[in-house]
C-alpha cells in the first residue's frame, strides 16, 4: 500500500485556515446499517463539511454511535453486520478503500478513555509505528501531545504508564494518539461522557483549536455541548436523520416538531 | 420474631461457619503435612552430593540424583518447546478469531484432552515415538509431557486474552492496525503476564507426572546420552527408589520428592510474582 505522506500540521494550517463554505469532506448517501436482521440506521443522508464540527444528537439507542462507526468502518469488526449505501471521503467511496488506509485518514476517539497499557510516549507513537512511519518519532509525539493540549502536563513523564494519568488526561492522550497519524477526519464518540465539567471544557476548547486541521464529527448526549462546540448539528431518532442544519438554527428554530420536543427536553 | 427461631438461625450459622472453616484449614494442613513429612524423611539426605553426583550402585550408600534433576529440566524444556507454542496459538485463535461451532468443538476437545489420564497419554507417546525407533527416549517423554501442557495453556491463554478489554482492540484498529497487528502489539502484551503465568503453572503441573514417563523417557542411572536416549527424571526416580528394598534409597526418594515439590512451589511463586508485576503496569 502506498503511504500517504505525513502532512505537517503546522504548515498545513496556513494553507487551510479559510476553507470554502461548500467544501464537503464526508458525503453520506442512503446509508442503511444492520445488526443481523435488525436495522439500526435507515436511509441516512448527510454531508459533513470540511474543517467544521458536526454534532450528532438524539436519544440513547437512536443509532448515532452506530452511524459514526460506519464512517471509519469500525462496525466491520462486529460479527454479523451489514452496511448499504455510499460514504464518500473526499469523493472516494470508503468501502472500496483499504480499511487500514481509511482508518489512518479517519481517526476515532471513544467514549471511555482507552489508552494502551504502555507508556505515554508509546501510546502516541503507536499509530505511527503500525503505519510503518520512518523518521523522528520524538518530534511527532511532541507535536501530537501539543495539539492535544497535553504536552505541558506530561513532558517530564513520557516514559510513565498511561494509566497513571487522570481520566481527562487519558482522554486527551487518546486524542493525541489519534492525531499522531494526522487524520483528516476525527470521529468522537461521546468523548466527554466519562469526564467532569472542567475536563469537558478543556476537550471542547481543544476541538475548537483542532478545527483548523481536522474535520470532526462528535456524538454527544449533552445538548449544551452540541450547542457550544459544533457548527452543524444533526438530530437522529430511531435510526433516521430527522433534521440537520447550522447548530444555532437547529437549537433556536427547529423545523421538525420531534427535534423541538427533544431539544426542549420532552423526551430522551 | 420468636426467640427460638433466632436461636436456631444463629446455631445454624455457627455450625456452617465451623464446617467451612475446618475444611479451609484442612486444605492448608494437607500441604504443610506433606511438606513437613518430606522434610522430616528426606531432609538429611539433601546435601550438595544429592545435587551434584550420580546415583551410586546398589549396596553403596550416598550418591545423588544430579542426572534426574537435569533430566527433569530437559524433559520440561522439551515439553515447553512442543506444547507451549501450540497451546498459545490455539488460545489466541479461540479468544480472537474463532467462530461459534468450531470454537465450541475446540474448547470441548481441549477440556477432554485435559481429562485424559496421563498414563493414556504415555501409551500414545509410546506408540508414536518409542515403537517406531524401538527404544525409549527423552524425546518420547517430552512428547508425552508436551501433549499434557497443551490443554492447560490453551484455556489459560484464552481466558487472559478475553480479559483484555475490547476497547483496546478498537483503539488499535481505529489507528489503522490490522487484526493480527492489534493482537501482536496490544492484546498479547496486555495479557502477557497472565499468559506467562498460565504457561509456568502448566509446566509445574506436568513436572511431577510419573506415569507418562515410565514407558517413554524410561529412566537412566547415568547421564543421558542425548535426546534420543532414555533419560532420568525425578518422578520416575522417586517411583523406582520408593518401591526398592533399600532404606538408603527410601531416604533418597523422600529427598527427591522434596526437591520436586520445591521446584513446583518455586515456579508457582514465580508465576504469582510475574502476574503481580504485570498488573501493576
Amino acid at each position: 500500500m502506498a503511504m500517504k505522506p505525513f502532512r505537517d500540521p503546522v504548515h498545513m494550517e496556513k494553507t487551510t485556515t479559510q476553507p470554502t463554505e461548500q467544501s464537503i469532506r464526508l458525503d453520506i448517501t442512503d446509508l442503511n446499517f444492520f445488526y443481523g436482521p435488525k436495522q439500526a440506521v435507515f436511509g441516512l443522508n448527510l454531508k459533513i463539511p470540511t474543517h467544521k464540527v458536526t454534532a450528532l444528537i438524539g436519544p440513547s439507542g437512536c443509532g448515532k454511535s452506530t452511524f459514526l462507526r460506519t464512517l471509519n468502518r469500525m462496525n466491520e469488526t462486529i460479527r454479523n453486520t451489514r452496511v448499504e449505501g455510499k460514504v464518500l471521503l473526499d469523493g472516494q467511496e470508503i468501502h472500496a478503500m483499504d480499511v487500514v488506509g481509511l482508518r489512518r485518514r479517519v481517526g476515532m476517539v471513544f467514549q471511555r478513555p482507552n489508552p494502551f497499557p504502555k507508556s505515554i510516549y508509546e501510546n502516541v507513537a503507536y499509530g505511527l509505528r503500525v503505519n510503518g512511519f520512518k523518521g523522528r518519532l520524538d518530534d511527532l509525539v511532541e507535536k501530537s501531545l501539543r495539539r492535544a493540549a497535553l504536552w505541558e502536563e506530561v513532558k517530564d513523564v513520557l516514559k510513565r504508564s498511561a494509566f497513571a494519568l487522570s481520566g481527562g488526561q487519558q482522554q486527551r492522550l487518546c486524542i493525541a494518539r489519534a492525531l499522531a497519524v494526522d487524520p483528516e477526519v476525527l470521529l468522537l464518540d461521546e468523548p466527554c461522557s466519562a469526564l467532569d465539567p472542567v475536563t469537558t471544557a478543556k476537550i471542547e476548547e481543544l476541538m475548537f483549536q483542532l478545527k483548523d486541521s481536522c474535520t470532526m464529527a462528535i456524538v454527544t448526549h449533552n445538548m449544551q455541548q452540541a450547542a457550544r462546540a459544533s457548527d452543524f448539528t444533526a438530530f437522529m431518532l430511531d435510526g433516521k436523520l430527522i433534521e440537520h442544519s447550522v447548530t444555532s438554527k437547529l437549537f433556536t428554530t427547529p423545523t421538525d416538531p420531534r427535534t423541538e420536543a427533544y431539544i426542549t427536553g420532552r423526551f430522551g | 420474631m420468636s426467640e427460638p427461631r433466632i436461636m436456631w438461625r444463629k446455631a445454624v450459622n455457627n455450625v456452617m461457619l465451623t464446617l467451612t472453616g475446618v475444611a479451609a484449614f484442612g486444605v492448608v494442613c494437607v500441604l504443610f503435612l506433606i511438606l513437613g513429612y518430606l522434610i522430616y524423611n528426606g531432609g538429611h539426605s539433601l546435601n550438595l552430593n544429592f545435587f551434584t553426583q550420580l546415583p551410586k550402585p546398589v549396596g553403596e550408600t550416598g550418591g545423588g540424583m544430579a542426572n534426574a534433576i537435569v533430566g527433569s529440566l530437559k524433559l520440561l524444556l522439551l515439553a515447553a518447546v512442543m506444547g507451549l507454542p501450540v497451546g498459545l496459538l490455539a488460545g489466541i485463535y479461540l479468544a480472537e478469531f474463532g467462530g461459534k461451532t468450531f470454537s465450541f468443538i475446540v474448547r470441548y476437545v481441549t477440556d477432554l484432552l485435559n481429562g485424559v489420564p496421563s498414563i493414556v497419554i504415555g501409551i500414545f507417546a509410546y506408540a508414536l515415538v518409542v515403537l517406531p525407533v524401538k527404544h525409549f527416549s527423552a524425546l518420547a517423554g517430552g512428547v508425552a509431557l508436551g501433549i499434557m501442557v497443551i490443554p492447560i495453556t490453551v484455556r489459560s491463554t484464552e481466558e487472559f486474552l478475553r480479559g483484555v478489554p475490547n476497547s483496546m482492540r478498537e483503539a488499535a484498529m481505529a489507528l489503522g492496525a490490522s487484526k493480527w497487528k492489534t493482537i501482536a502489539t496490544v492484546v498479547l502484551p496486555a495479557a502477557s503476564g497472565g499468559i506467562l503465568t498460565g504457561m509456568l503453572l502448566a509446566l509445574a503441573r506436568v513436572a511431577g507426572e510419573t506415569a507418562p514417563l515410565l514407558f517413554t523417557a524410561f529412566g537412566n542411572r547415568y547421564w543421558g546420552q542425548g535426546w534420543g536416549q532414555p533419560i532420568a527424571s525425578l518422578p520416575v526416580m522417586i517411583y523406582t527408589y520408593a518401591i526398592s528394598p533399600y532404606d538408603d534409597w527410601h531416604r533418597q526418594a523422600w529427598a527427591a520428592g522434596l526437591v520436586l515439590l520445591m521446584l513446583v512451589l518455586l515456579s508457582n511463586l514465580g508465576a504469582r510474582f510475574i502476574l503481580a508485576r504485570s498488573k501493576a503496569v
